[in-house]
């Protein structure tokens, strides 16, 4: 089975980062941000795995079930905020929520 | 011995004790535990005093070391106390007197609403004073030191409801503020120069060290005269003694007489071998008291105020002492230390009965008759009036003062211009002496009596009398005693007068007062009032009566001055150091608290270009 080279793999882990990133930067719906942190998310996963094949080393691998469960848990959480929110301010507009300025 | 610790651990029990709960105490309790502690202490001193002089320890010395109070490379003072000839001599007199006034105090501030107030600040006089004299230590006798100043301020200003008493509290703790400056310079001197401030070490290194007149043992011995001066009351810090007068009567007869302005006498007594070798620095003792106690006797004269009068005649007498030091008489300061105790403690006291019973009258002036109204207060004041005089061969005062006046030109270091002044100044302190006593007891009945002392009030007075007349018996074995403390006075090898000849003059000085304040102020007062009348006469009895204008020049010199520095710097520039870095840490503050715009967006949006930076910064390396 040839290799994904290893430049092929980072730049796609750069432009799904770039993407995720971008999409919290210019939604402004929380479900969307709460989307687009976990395209990051997965983006950092995937260089890991690139990383891993590269190398042969199962530490990637290892790192990806990490970011799995963590990412797993922070959505739980975030949802459950997200919710809250909603429930407080029926509102999910990120910008809306601004009270806490200096 | 061993129980020397009590002596100032008592009324500093005690003070703790009624500062700490007295307002939980009756009256009586207040009275009892401040009256008792002095008086325990008193007893406690009386029977070191017998071990003492029953038994006298190997170098008539004896060295109570309770603990190290810091230690810190090789500055190690200790609390620890000393007791020789000096230290129990002067102990015996302050916790006696002070019982004795303590007793007092217990019914003439009766009706005072600060009872216990009162004596929480006189045990703790007492205790600091005790510390004070038997210090081991320079370091733990400027405890003491500013102990004694710390209580004369509270005690001055005890009716601080009146201002001018709080004025006058300030003053008295400024001015000997400025004294107390200049004596902790010379313990940094001594320290610096010598490595030790435990008193016997010091005098020894001092002895071993240093040559006589050399300069850093003159400065050192400035040093401490300056503090001197200012606790004693000497010019030219003599001007808080006066408005000291503020305080209740009780106060100027311990603090302001019998006990705390003597601690600069004592004080240099103490440090005496550094004296003996700074020969300038003596010099200038004796002319500091000769000119004090002829600037405060005319003073005195002028005065209408009863405890101003008082206050002036103590400002003179220790004139006499710091002369008595100055000349190398040292037995002879500390024998007019204890007899002065007893005379103006008991003038004082005296004093308090009659501006008690003519209902808080001062002014001389208005009293008058009094002779057969208080006859027992008559009676002790003239026993202490002709002490004061030196009413010739009976009374203490002529005793300790002829002394003095004689050693002022007997002694090596004597000279004829001390002992003239000297000799004047006994005539003025008859003449004043007597004019107070003419103006109050004799005459007409001025102001009727509104009080009489009770028990408490008239015993201490009489045994303060007794001891006026009796202390001037004391004094061969006093002399004796003090020996091994005190070097006797070296007297000068050409003679001069002899002890009667110059007893002799004194008591024709002391007659020729008595007679003129008999003249002024008993016989034909209407003189009196034609020589304030004349010009002359007037300006002279106004610059006296303002004590010789030495406020007015320091207001000028001094307080105005600082008070116009003190208005132009109102807005301290040094401060504007510090209030300019506030105030930029502030502009920072709300300049970025702009940043905090509570939109998450905006957040990530740094995190991510902080990032980014981060990273292109370390790629580009």
């Amino acid at each position: 089975m040839a290799e994904v080279p290893l430049r092929d793999g980072l730049l796609l882990a750069g432009i799904l980062f770039s993407l995720g990133l971008t999409g919290l930067l210019v939604r402004r719906n929380l479900i969307m941000v709460l989307m687009s942190l976990e395209v990051m998310l997965n983006a950092a996963g995937l260089a890991f795995i690139v990383a891993a094949a590269r190398w042969h080393q199962a530490d990637g691998q290892v790192m990806f079930l990490f970011i799995l469960a963590m990412a797993a848990a922070e959505v739980a959480v975030g949802l459950a905020l997200v919710r809250q929110i909603y429930e407080r301010f029926r509102s999910l507009d990120v910008d809306a929520l601004s009270a806490m300025k200096g | 011995m061993r129980l020397l610790w009590l002596i100032p651990a008592l009324p500093l029990a005690s003070a703790m004790v009624l500062a700490l709960f007295g307002s939980l105490l009756s009256r009586r309790a207040a009275a009892t535990l401040g009256a008792g502690s002095v008086g325990l202490s008193a007893l406690v001193t009386t029977l070191v005093a017998l071990d003492f002089s029953g038994a006298p320890p190997a170098g008539h010395s004896y060295t109570q070391v309770l603990w190290t109070w810091i230690k810190v490379g090789g500055f190690e003072p200790q609390i620890g106390f000393y007791l020789d000839p000096l230290s129990l001599v002067m102990v015996l007199v302050v916790t006696w007197v002070g019982f004795l006034i303590h007793l007092y105090s217990a019914e003439f501030m009766a009706e005072d609403d600060s009872y216990h107030r009162f004596f929480a600040y006189m045990n703790l006089f007492v205790a600091s004073m005790i510390t004070l004299l038997l210090a081991n230590d320079l370091l733990l006798l400027y405890l003491g030191w500013e102990g004694v100043g710390l209580c004369s301020f509270l005690l001055i200003g005890f009716w601080y409801r009146v201002p001018a008493n709080g004025a006058a509290a300030r003053k008295a703790f400024i001015v000997t503020r400025v004294g107390d400056t200049a004596m902790s310079l010379g313990l940094f001197l001594l320290f610096t120069q010598l490595g030790t401030l435990q008193i016997q070490d010091l005098m020894q290194r001092v002895a071993a060290q240093w040559s006589a007149g050399s300069t850093y043992a003159v400065i050192a011995a400035l040093l401490l005269l300056g503090g001197a001066v200012g606790k004693s009351a000497q010019l030219p810090l003599q001007v808080w003694l006066p408005d000291a007068m503020a305080g209740p009567t009780p106060t100027s007869a311990l603090i302001h007489a019998a006990t705390m302005v003597t601690a600069g006498v004592y004080l240099i007594a103490r440090t005496h071998v550094l004296f003996a070798v700074a020969p300038s620095a003596q010099l200038a003792v004796a002319a500091v008291g000769a000119a004090t106690l002829l600037v405060a006797g005319f003073s005195a004269l002028t005065q209408h105020d009863i405890k101003r009068v008082l206050a002036y005649s103590t400002v003179s007498q220790i004139g006499y002492m710091f002369l008595a030091l100055g000349v190398g008489a040292w037995q002879a300061a500390i024998f007019h230390f204890m007899t002065h105790a007893f005379f103006k403690a008991l003038l004082f006291l005296g004093a308090g009965v009659i501006i008690d019973a003519l209902h808080d009258e001062h002014s001389i002036f208005r009293m008058g008759g009094l002779r057969s109204e208080l006859p027992v207060t008559f009676w002790t004041l003239l026993i202490a009036g002709c002490s004061l005089a030196g009413l010739p061969f009976i009374t203490a005062g002529f005793f300790s003062k002829d002394l003095i006046i004689w050693e002022a030109s007997a002694a090596e270091q004597g000279r004829l211009v001390f002992w003239m002044a000297g000799m004047l100044g006994a005539l003025l302190t008859a003449l004043y002496t007597f004019r107070l006593i003419f103006r109050v007891f004799f005459g007409p009945l001025a102001t009727p009596v509104t009080k009489r002392p009770g028990l408490l009030m008239t015993i201490p007075l009489l045994i303060l009398a007794m001891l006026s007349v009796v202390g001037g018996y004391l004094k061969d074995p006093l002399l004796v005693f003090l020996r091994p403390a005190l070097p006797s006075t070296i007297e000068s090898a050409s003679g001069g007068l002899t002890e009667a000849q110059s007893g002799t003059i004194a008591a024709l000085a002391f007659l020729i007062g008595l007679s003129l304040a008999y003249l002024f102020h008993l016989r034909r007062r209407g003189l009196a009032e034609a020589l304030v009348a004349n010009p002359i006469g007037h300006t002279l009895d106004q610059w006296w009566f303002a004590g010789w204008g030495f406020d007015r020049i320091y207001d000028k010199a001094f307080v105005q001055p600082f008070i116009w520095i003190a208005d132009v710097n109102k807005r301290d520039f040094v401060d504007s150091f510090y209030t300019g870095i506030a105030w930029l840490s502030e502009f920072v503050y709300r300049g970025l608290s702009e940043t905090e715009t509570g939109r998450v967006r905006w957040y990530t949006f740094g995190m991510a270009a902080g990032s980014a930076l981060f990273i292109i910064v370390v790629l580009a390396r």
